[in-house]
């Protein structure tokens, strides 16, 4: 039995449906990540999650019971959870009585709450800081509070609202070693949204694309990031090169594709005659400047329309009758003179496609 | 001028001599606007967050009227204690016109609004993710509610504080209901508006100087809270 599940989850604001026909299931000890753009809905989802909010219509069951409604069941089962806000406020208090809360207000002993609250200053890193004035606290160290703040009263599931939004690179780094600790060594579930796909597809087990307030996929990093069920998932988890075709030829489930007139090969279970989307990653892309002896069933020639350097890596541009877009490090870029203008070979292989059905 | 000058200097012998009777004036005053303050703060406190917390029909048009209370003149509340406390009002079997308790009942209905709305005020002024932070954390409504109290607790303060202000400086009101009897009803400002009307102008300046020394006392103690 699912720990979390929700069915035909709904909820409107102001008369604007915000999510429909949210129907999750979240396994105790899981770590499931939901992803989306901004304003998709995922804060509301979990606002409801954490029953903060009363949905508009469906049903919310935490352990086997219906927690939709209001009343003492909805208390009870909040107090086994623990919810982490984009922004946490701390109380003005100590770091230390901030931490204690939780714990105070489950009436713990008074000894338990000390061991409790040191113990989760130091899983986090903060157990310098307990006499100081939470108010004082720098964003990344404020994050580190709240996660401690969560995780005192042992919840059984831990929400987590963008964790990292707004921290810098190495306040990310501290507060995602903090997760991964509890990851590792609790049995907390974990429910987290994130607009940073690779901080999902790094902390999670299972990840949910949210787009529109609707659940587009629901599955294992891999299967998101390299199998997306529509080309809006294909979008957001960052595959660039989308090319629309029709399958012409089939053998076995190898597919000769249709591309603005070039012929693209992919494995595929699509039919003869079907539209499809060709997905193809930009890392799975090999640049040369000759005709390649590889054994990639998809080789093209062309032209580099722009060349864009990305932190450690180059975006190259390419015009093979239809874009393509390819990554190589800036050294390689560097060695192989590559500048807009120049002819060059992308070479791809057909299992490196993946194909979506455009008619569903 | 050279009456004006004699009169300050006769004022500050008689606060450092402490003398009797302007002590015993602003000992009245103090007790009186501090009893009337407590008081209301009693009331004010549980009604202002159950206000606040509660969401009901009408809530903004109350609001607006605590806040059209603010300014009432000390008069008008004087004439309605005045009504209720004559030996004719609905009151009057409880012999309490002219007396401190007249006083202290009219102080607490000028500045229970001050309380009430600023209360409320201060309690509007805290973050509305911290009582919701509260409860994501495990905290019911009530642990919530008095988290959400204490956050505000320096504003709640300047509340009563201000009441206390406004308690200690009315004139009007001592003066109806209270009589300015002497060693019973006279306060600070009733004696400096009899004193002044007598020409004994070193009393009226003695206590006029202990009364803005309150109001600094006050002033200061605000700015300390407010910087917090």
């Amino acid at each position: 039995m699912a720990l979390l599940e929700t069915i035909n989850l709904a909820q409107e604001y102001e008369g604007q449906p915000v999510l429909r026909d949210v129907n999750l299931k979240i396994d105790g000890g899981e770590a499931f990540a939901l992803i989306g753009p901004t304003g998709a809905g995922k804060t509301t989802l979990l606002r409801l999650l954490d029953l903060l909010d009363v949905p508009s219509s469906g049903s919310v069951y935490f352990d086997g019971v219906d927690v939709t409604g209001s009343g003492r069941q909805r208390l009870e089962a909040r107090r086994r959870m623990s919810f982490v806000q984009q922004k946490p406020i701390v109380f003005t208090m100590n770091v230390y009585d901030n931490v204690a809360c939780g714990l105070r207000w489950r009436r713990q002993r008074n000894e338990t709450v000390r061991q409790k609250v040191d113990s989760a200053l130091e899983l986090v890193g903060m157990d310098d800081c307990r006499s100081r004035d939470a108010r004082t606290l720098s964003g990344g160290e404020t994050q580190r509070v709240a996660i401690a703040r969560a995780l005192v009263t042992e919840p059984e599931v831990l929400f987590l609202d963008e964790p990292t939004a707004n921290l810098d690179p190495v306040s990310t780094s501290k507060v995602e070693e903090v997760l991964a600790h509890i990851l590792r060594e609790k049995r907390t579930t974990v429910v987290m949204a994130t607009h940073d796909m690779a901080q999902g597809q790094r902390l999670s087990s299972r990840i949910g694309v949210l787009l529109k307030g609707e659940i587009q996929q629901i599955g294992s990093p891999g299967e998101i990031f390299c199998s997306p069920g529509s080309r809006e998932v294909a979008e957001l988890v960052g595959v660039e090169n989308i090319l629309a075709g029709t399958v012409v030829e089939k053998e076995d489930n190898l597919v000769t594709i249709d591309v603005n007139g070039s012929a693209i090969q992919a494995v595929s279970d699509d039919s003869v005659g079907d539209g499809v989307y060709a997905l193809i990653r930009p890392e799975d892309i090999t640049l040369t400047l000759a005709q390649p002896t590889s054994s990639a069933r998809n080789v093209f020639e062309g032209r580099i329309a722009r060349v864009n350097a990305v932190g450690p890596l180059t975006r190259i541009e390419v015009d093979c009758g239809f874009p393509l877009l390819g990554v190589v490090t800036k050294w390689s870029a560097q060695e192989l003179e590559l500048a807009a203008g120049r002819q060059v070979y992308a070479s791809f292989k057909a299992t490196a496609i993946h194909t979506i059905n455009r008619w569903g | 001028m050279t009456e004006l000058w004699q009169g300050v200097v006769r004022a500050v012998e008689l606060i450092v001599a402490l003398d009797p009777e302007v002590m015993e004036i602003a000992g009245r005053s103090l007790a009186l606007a501090a009893t009337s303050c407590g008081i209301a703060s009693l009331v004010c406190l549980p009604l202002g967050s159950l206000i606040h917390f509660n969401s009901f029909r009408g809530k903004r048009f109350l609001v607006n009227l605590i806040q059209t209370f603010y300014s009432i003149p000390t008069v008008a509340i004087g004439l309605f204690v005045f009504v209720f406390l004559s030996r004719v009002g609905p009151l009057g079997e409880l012999g309490l016109m002219f007396t401190p308790a007249a006083i202290v009942i009219g102080q607490m209905l000028l500045v229970t609004p001050i309380i009430l709305g600023l209360t409320i005020s201060a309690l509007r002024g805290v973050d509305k993710a911290l009582p919701e932070t509260a409860i994501s954390l495990g905290a019911d409504r009530v642990q919530a509610a008095v988290l959400t109290i204490r956050e505000a607790r320096f504003a709640i303060l300047t509340a009563v504080i201000m009441g206390f202000g406004r308690a200690i400086s009315e004139v009007g009101l001592s003066l109806m209901v209270g009589g300015n009897i002497k060693g019973f009803t006279r306060t600070i400002t009733t004696a400096i508006s009899l004193e002044t009307s007598k020409g004994d102008i070193e009393l009226s300046i003695a206590l006029g100087i202990i009364l803005i020394s309150l109001a600094l006392v006050i002033n200061i103690a605000l700015n300390r809270l407010q910087q917090r």
